[in-house]
């Protein structure tokens, strides 16, 4: 035997005593401890969640919905009216006070016909209906439901309008646009070059002090604070390249700045995650560096990358300080027709809103945050599609 | 060393690598017989893997390493400028220590090479390739009925002779194979070593193995490596019976590894 056994303590150890049953009492302990802090952590994150969804819904709901009063109209009266004389039919019928700016548009759409109509409410109306108006237009709402003259009914001119003055005249299909088309390009820009970095950088470059330095300044870049990315849209895309301002194509590409580095370091960690083997059985036919990234790699990768890409476009979707500094905080009134037209942004949106003064524009501030939330839910829910999609096991 | 072997599929002269600044083969120099099978023994770390990884330069792929020496595949310099390192790869194929199918299906496993290569004019040409590829392997029988199914869903013997037809299929001259057993179980191991004794002949084939007996029953020249140079060279029964080195023999007798 070695020397090693020769000093070794004769008694050998106790498992039974009592000291080691305290040991084994603790660690038990501890485990349902750490698990006790880990599942109250859970419920309150989903309890938070909770609270966020039922205050955004509750006042949200309400911006979906528009008061309506019944108008009679006789017949003749109607026919009389010519196309420009629409809008102010409206208001000498009704006055100004209690129909919406666009109600001309209701009565226009249903044509030369009597009999009864429903009209959008003005805010005044619409907001004593919801009980927090002022005392005389509460007065007004009464007056009005004891005539049996009001309902309450959907607000298309929510999903189909853009920007207004007006909060019963507002939609959000402008700035849903608006976000849609910002997405777009930030998306070919970002992913493509974003994909193709990391490709370069994990399959091809030479490890030395200059891709060290790429790859600190790349970490760097994805922690920068994005109303920094702002400045620099602002300084390059419009003071030097004089791209238009407030359109989406300076704002899909100020995000794609931001965005390129999370997507390059999301892809280099899927890309190193790819079995070295696998490589290893490409080469050994004689596959091509090319062929390897393409044919292997890449699709292996691809799951990873695009979780990364997802994470960095959600982040890019909800973000609002850059897009301050490029001018896409304008009030636009029509929805873009293309990348290069002034537009705005479903958070800038937000923002904007919520600055208003009228009270009614509390819910449609609410109201923009679902349409967000539901546009939000709706990218990642594609991105989960595609990810199963692709997913392979090795 | 000074085993004569005529008419040589490859031959390396004062090989050496470094990996930066250490030094893992030293002056190798040795022939590679055109219908043998040639088995590489020695402890770990000695160098074995990576001389094979030279001859058809799977080396080049570490960034770190340094090769200098020559090594001729019939009379031609591989390290030559002249010589393209993919259609290398495709002459000179290889099998690794771990099974790494493809995760894709059995057909698209053995399909990839000759695809890549351009070796097959249509769909039933590439459908004579799979099935002679597998055939050979021995894995024909097993899979007929699910090529379709992921390479990856096979069990490891399998697997391995899976990576063995996707070798084949691009008809490799030489077939380099690196500890292709160490990761199977003593059946499948049989497996492949019926394998290569039927694949002899057809193709030159190198095998890197750290089991004694394997180099054994299925070579018939054995080269023992040591520290990064090579030791001795010879007949397999030469070398396991009556060993010229001292080292070797304290290797293959146990002393150690």
């Amino acid at each position: 035997m070695s020397e090693a056994f020769d000093k070794v303590d004769p008694t050998p150890t106790d498992w039974k005593a009592e000291a080691m049953q305290r040991r084994i009492r603790k660690r038990y302990g501890a485990e349902r401890r750490f698990k006790l802090v880990g599942l109250m952590a859970v419920l309150m994150s989903a309890g938070f969640l909770a609270f966020l969804m039922w205050t955004m819904v509750g006042n949200g709901a309400r911006g979906f919905m528009q008061t309506q009063i019944r108008l009679d109209l006789p017949a003749e009266q109607v026919s009389l009216l010519d196309a420009g004389a629409w809008e102010d039919a409206v208001r000498v019928g009704g006055g100004d006070a209690i129909f919406s700016g666009i109600a001309w548009r209701t009565l226009r759409d249903r044509g030369a016909r009597g009999g009864p109509i429903w009209l959008p409410a003005a805010d005044a109306i619409d907001v004593a209906a919801k009980g927090e108006g002022t005392a005389e237009a509460e007065r007004a709402y009464a007056a009005l439901a004891a005539r049996d003259r009001v309902r309450t009914g959907i607000n298309w001119t929510f999903l189909t309008g853009s920007d207004a003055t007006d909060p019963t005249v507002v939609g959000i299909w402008g700035a849903f646009k608006g976000s849609l088309l910002t997405m777009i390009v930030t998306l070919a820009l970002a992913f493509p070059i974003g994909v193709l970095s990391a490709v370069y950088l994990e399959e091809y470059a030479p490890r030395n002090r200059w891709t060290d330095m790429i790859e600190v300044t790349i970490n760097n870049l994805a922690a920068v604070p994005s109303i920094i990315f702002g400045l620099l849209g602002l300084a390059i895309f419009l003071n030097f390249m004089h791209l238009p301002r407030s359109a989406p194509i300076v704002g899909g590409l100020t995000l794609a700045l931001m965005t390129m580095p999370v997507i390059v370091i999301a892809g280099r960690n899927a890309i190193k995650s790819v079995p070295p083997s696998i490589r290893d059985a490409a080469l050994g036919i004689g596959a091509s560096r090319i062929q390897v990234v393409s044919h292997h790699v890449l699709p292996l990768a691809l799951p990873g990358i695009l979780t990364g890409t997802i994470i960095g476009m959600a982040r890019a979707l909800g973000e609002t300080a850059p897009l301050l500094m490029i001018g896409m905080r304008a009030f636009i009134a029509s929805p873009p027709a293309g990348v290069s037209e002034p537009a705005t942004v479903l958070p800038v949106q937000i923002f904007l809103w919520s600055d208003e003064v009228s009270r009614g524009f509390v819910e449609k501030t609410s109201a923009a945050i679902i349409v967000l939330l539901v546009f939000l839910l709706a990218m990642n829910g594609i991105a989960i599609y595609l990810r199963n999609r692709f997913e392979k096991r090795w | 060393m000074d085993i004569e072997t005529t008419n040589p599929k490859m031959t390396a002269r004062n090989v050496s690598v470094f990996y930066g600044d250490k030094m893992a083969i030293d002056d190798v120099s040795i022939d590679v017989g055109r219908e043998h099978v040639t088995a590489f023994i020695g402890p770990s770390g000695c160098g074995k893997s990576t001389f094979l990884r030279t001859l058809n330069r799977m080396n080049d792929t570490i960034p770190s390493a340094r090769f200098e020496g020559r090594i001729e595949l019939d009379g031609e310099d591989i390290y030559a400028s002249s010589m393209d390192v993919v259609q290398l790869r495709a002459r000179v194929g290889m099998v690794f220590q771990k099974p790494n199918p493809f995760p894709k299906s059995i057909y698209e496993n053995v399909a990839y090479g000759p695809r890549i290569h351009g070796l097959a004019a249509g769909k039933a040409e590439m459908d004579a390739i799979v099935e002679r590829s597998l055939k050979r392997a021995g894995l024909w029988d097993e899979v007929k009925e699910r090529l379709t199914e992921s390479g990856t869903a096979l069990s490891g013997g399998q697997q391995q002779r899976l990576c063995i037809a996707r070798a084949i299929a691009v008809d490799p001259e030489v077939i380099l194979m690196d500890e292709p057993c160490s990761a199977l179980d003593p059946i499948a191991t049989a497996k492949i070593e019926e394998l290569i004794h039927a694949l002899r002949g057809r193709y030159a084939i190198v095998i890197v193995t750290h089991n004694m007996q394997q180099a054994a029953r299925v070579s018939q020249r054995t080269a023992f490596f040591h520290l990064g140079t090579l030791v001795e060279y010879g007949e397999t029964t030469e070398i396991f019976t009556n060993p010229r080195q001292t080292r070797t023999k304290d290797y293959i007798t146990g002393r150690y590894g």
